[in-house]
């Protein structure tokens, strides 16, 4: 992250009880520049590869869901490597395994979809996910951010 | 008066100038149970233990499979309370204790994956398969590389204390629900996967011998991470008093030499 | 013991690759760690030895 190279970081974080605010907006900005085009791109794909439009329209809906995790557990991985030299490599060895599940049921759900079977199972279990990690992985990333830089 | 003296004598274990030396007498101790219970274990599942009527003698994997199994789950629960108490308790002792913890527990995760591909291959006839089970256990291992690879890389000892803690305590929230996926994962997909474990009740002396291989292998662990522990303490509090005491009492010729 | 033969038993069954196998590298991994661990802790304990010395 370029913004603990020149400053900027610190001084968000002198604004007090900021570093919540600093990790769910950071998830949240980090989506709407990639989870969402992705979401938006995918119905694309989808027709590329033939997919039925159930299938598309269930792509889409555990795209919808899963990004968002992969953004919060995203800024958990960088807050938690802030400033390392290693970075990414070991950034991304820290955030694949915590994205596992939200991978399983969001691949899960198309699978299903696309085999006729019923996806409810697999968006129960993947909304599941990230009703939690939306709500724990700002507080993680806060205290991983105060952890960094104290 | 009581009181004090009892809560004192507790926390006089949370000191590493406690700790070395009693750890240091515990250690044999450990290995000796290890050795013995393991060959009991051995003796009982490879010399007298009956050949499976399904598996043939391919099932005598489960020996070191499921005990290697067990621990690498255990000792990562272990491994984020400790490193947990370390952060909450600002216990420095106890966060040496769980980064000493995570070698090992890693190494009995690739041995779970290692003897269970070698289980599969004859019984299933792969090495491997994207079962719950497997998937969870090779999710294990990167949560320990994970936590390895983040204390190594950040250079101030406290620091690498609080963010492996803080990974660890995320990582364990993420193993249960690995855990429960596994059984939602198979009634979603109900009869895709074929549970390894489903073999009929075992014999009794099937399971003696792999509860005590499961129990020499505690030993074991118990063992090597208090090693570890004592030479990763002494790493750190290299210029404490107690550490150099401690060197110096093994060391009283160090004097006579040059 | 159910073996009749010392190559009974190495052989188990057809499928002695397999478990010896799992058997050798478990058994080598459990014995390089502790020795690795003890190394490591000599070492520590030698490089303290000669500061403490120094001091």
């Amino acid at each position: 992250m370029n913004e603990i190279a020149d400053g900027s970081l610190e001084q968000m974080l002198l604004v007090p009880d900021a570093r919540l605010a600093i990790a769910a907006a950071k998830a949240a900005s980090h989506w709407l520049v990639t989870g969402l085009p992705l979401v938006v791109v995918a119905p694309v794909f989808g027709l590329m590869f033939d997919m039925s439009g159930e299938a598309i329209a269930a792509l889409v809906a555990s795209l919808v869901l899963g990004t968002p995790v992969l953004s919060l557990l995203g800024g958990l991985g960088a807050a938690l490597t802030l400033g390392l030299r290693s970075g990414a490599v070991l950034l991304i060895l820290i955030i694949v395994p915590l994205c596992i599940p939200a991978l399983i049921f969001g691949a899960g759900a198309v699978a299903a979809v696309d085999a006729g079977q019923s996806a409810r199972g697999h968006y129960s279990l993947l909304g599941a996910v990230v009703i939690f990690t939306a709500v724990l992985a700002p507080i993680a990333t806060a205290a991983a951010l105060r952890i960094a830089t104290e | 008066m009581s009181t004090t003296t009892s809560r004192l004598r507790l926390y006089r274990f949370a000191s590493p100038a406690t700790f070395y030396p009693l750890a240091g007498k515990l250690v044999p101790w450990f290995a000796a149970v290890a050795a013995i219970l393991a060959a009991w274990g051995l003796w009982l599942g490879m010399l007298r233990a009956p050949t499976d009527a399904t598996q043939g003698d391919a099932y005598r994997i489960i020996f070191i499979h499921v005990p290697a199994a067990w621990m690498s789950m255990l000792l990562y629960v272990v491994m984020a309370f400790w490193a947990a108490v370390g952060w909450a308790f600002n216990a420095r002792l106890a966060s040496v204790v769980a980064r000493a913890i995570a070698p090992t527990g890693a190494m009995f995760t690739f041995l779970a994956l290692w003897t269970g591909a070698l289980w599969g291959k004859p019984t299933w006839g792969t090495w491997w398969v994207w079962d719950a089970r497997l998937t969870s256990e090779l999710i294990l291992l990167f949560l320990y590389a994970g936590y390895l690879a983040l204390v190594s890389a950040i250079d101030d000892p406290r620091r690498a204390d609080r963010a492996g803690a803080l990974l660890a305590i995320v990582g364990s929230v993420n193993v249960p629900i690995i855990y429960f996926s596994v059984v939602w994962w198979n009634t979603l997909h109900q009869g895709a996967s074929v549970s390894p474990a489903a073999a009929p009740k075992m014999a009794a002396i099937m399971l003696q011998a792999m509860l005590l291989m499961t129990l020499a292998f505690w030993a074991y662990a118990f063992a090597v991470i208090f090693v570890r522990a004592r030479a990763i303490a002494l790493e750190r509090d290299n210029d404490a008093s107690w550490a150099g005491a401690a060197v110096g009492r093994a060391h009283p010729q160090s004097e006579a030499t040059t | 013991m159910i073996w009749k033969s010392a190559s009974e038993f190495f052989a188990m069954g057809g499928y002695g690759t397999y478990v010896w196998g799992a058997y050798i590298v478990t058994a080598a991994c459990m014995a390089i760690e502790p020795i690795a661990v003890a190394l490591r802790h000599r070492r520590v304990r030698r490089e303290l030895a000669a500061e403490e010395q120094r001091r």
